[in-house]
């Protein structure tokens, strides 16, 4: 159930923090009970996962902006459909998630303003630019594949409504990964300046996609409290190794190169990539992304301009909601 | 200026014929007829559905959680309600 009207109506002993309720609560996790918005839960972990799910649905509508760039120059009639249907998708995740992340208490309006008056973050790979439509293709098949690799645990997060949305939008998600895919095959079999751009586009994504896995698990501030409360299945070093291990043998295939020299495979057959330059992560981070101001300059106008719609639309239902009391008055 | 709040809808969905009307999820609209709409847009972007039903969450009676034990207790005490409490002998067959 979504209805986050019911969470009002508790009591106010959350706060309280109560020893008995938070080792039953930890008791549930362990047992692999799912909890859901009515259930008692600590106020951290409400806070957390407030914290993450809006996050993560503020990055998929962010996230419509780089692709959005290219609808209109797509290549063929077939490319187009596709990649307005992907756009279309990462909205309705966005939507999914923000319901979710609503059950615990937070309106979406609230979600909205924050992400708008920057205090909540998005996704800092949707802070690079698409510059060409290779860049489609590398979205697609490292942006998504490393989404897919993060969400894919997430479908079994303690959170029921968390775990239900990623349920559908890795349904949905790969067929991101495929089309994005399939445009690299296409440009890698092509002319020398297709490939050539097909190199160039995964030349500029590369590190940035290691680093959407987030900081090094010796340094990340949020993981362990949420390991506990299995939010997280996995740290941020084991999913990006997987991630690594599955893309090489794709850009192999590609005949393409991945832009790190150092990169060897050891003898358990994992490819170990070199050091990743974290300073630029915490620029992105930090507001300072080649793209940041856009995005956020995108959100807003957006916002402002569908202004007058949301208002007339709330006009609208409340004259009909007159009228409608009006006549049965009568 | 925070923006002001929009309804909140609960969607079920009619997946096939035959089938009951399952909740699929909710989202925002001011009235009944953009919530349908944006329910179709939302939830049934890949043939989901048949037919969708939206309900103000407002109209939603919920049981409370805290008292799930006194709700469904006495039904889990009560073996005999199911088929394989009873014994049939082996020759008789499928019954």
């Amino acid at each position: 159930m979504y209805t986050q009207a019911l969470n009002t109506a508790e009591t106010d002993d959350r706060g309280l923090e109560d020893a008995g309720k938070a080792a039953q609560f930890q008791a549930r996790i362990d047992a692999e009970e799912r909890i859901e918005p009515n259930d008692w839960m600590p106020a951290a972990y409400r806070k957390t996962l407030t914290r993450q799910i809006s996050q993560h649905a503020h990055s998929e509508i962010v996230g419509m902006l780089p692709e959005g760039n290219w609808i209109t120059r797509a290549p063929t009639l077939r490319r187009k459909a596709a990649l307005l249907a992907k756009v279309q998708d990462e909205c309705g995740h966005g939507l999914y998630l923000y319901a979710a992340a609503e059950t615990l208490g937070s309106s979406r309006e609230e979600l909205v303003d924050a992400m708008l008056a920057g205090k909540a973050k998005y996704s800092s790979i949707f802070n690079y630019p698409t510059l060409t439509w290779a860049d489609i293709g590398t979205i697609g098949w490292l942006v998504d594949g490393a989404a897919i690799m993060n969400q894919i645990p997430l479908c079994r997060c303690s959170y029921g409504p968390y775990a239900r949305a990623m349920i559908r939008v890795c349904k949905e998600e790969s067929f991101h990964q495929r089309q994005g895919y399939e445009i690299m095959v296409t440009l890698c079999r092509g002319s020398d300046e297709q490939k050539a751009m097909a190199q160039d586009a995964l030349n500029r994504w590369w590190w940035p996609v290691l680093m959407m896995f987030g900081p090094p698990d010796a340094t990340s501030q949020h993981s362990d409290t949420s390991t506990k409360w299995k939010i997280k299945r996995f740290s941020n070093d084991e999913l990006r190794q997987k991630f690594v291990d599955a893309t090489v043998p794709q850009a192999q295939y590609l005949g393409l190169t991945i832009p790190d020299p150092g990169m060897t495979q050891d003898a358990d057959g994992h490819w170990r990539y070199s050091e990743i330059d974290w300073s630029e992560f915490k620029q992105v981070l930090a507001g300072n992304g080649p793209c940041n101001r856009d995005r956020m300059a995108a959100r807003r106008k957006a916002h402002e301009e569908g202004a007058w719609v949301r208002e007339a639309a709330a006009a609208y239902a409340a004259k009909r909601a007159q009228r409608q009391s009006a006549q049965a008055a009568e | 200026m925070a923006t002001p709040n929009t309804p909140l809808w609960e969607v079920f969905i009619r997946s096939r014929n035959g089938l009951a009307h399952k909740h699929v999820g909710s989202l925002h609209a001011s009235d009944a007829t953009m919530a349908l709409q944006a329910a179709r847009d939302i939830y049934t972007r890949r043939g989901e559905g048949l037919s969708i039903w939206v309900v103000p969450s407002s109209a939603i009676t919920a049981s409370d959680p805290a008292e799930k034990g006194m709700m469904f207790e006495p039904a889990e005490s009560k073996i005999y309600r199911h088929p394989t409490f009873y014994e049939v002998p082996e020759e008789v067959g499928h019954m």
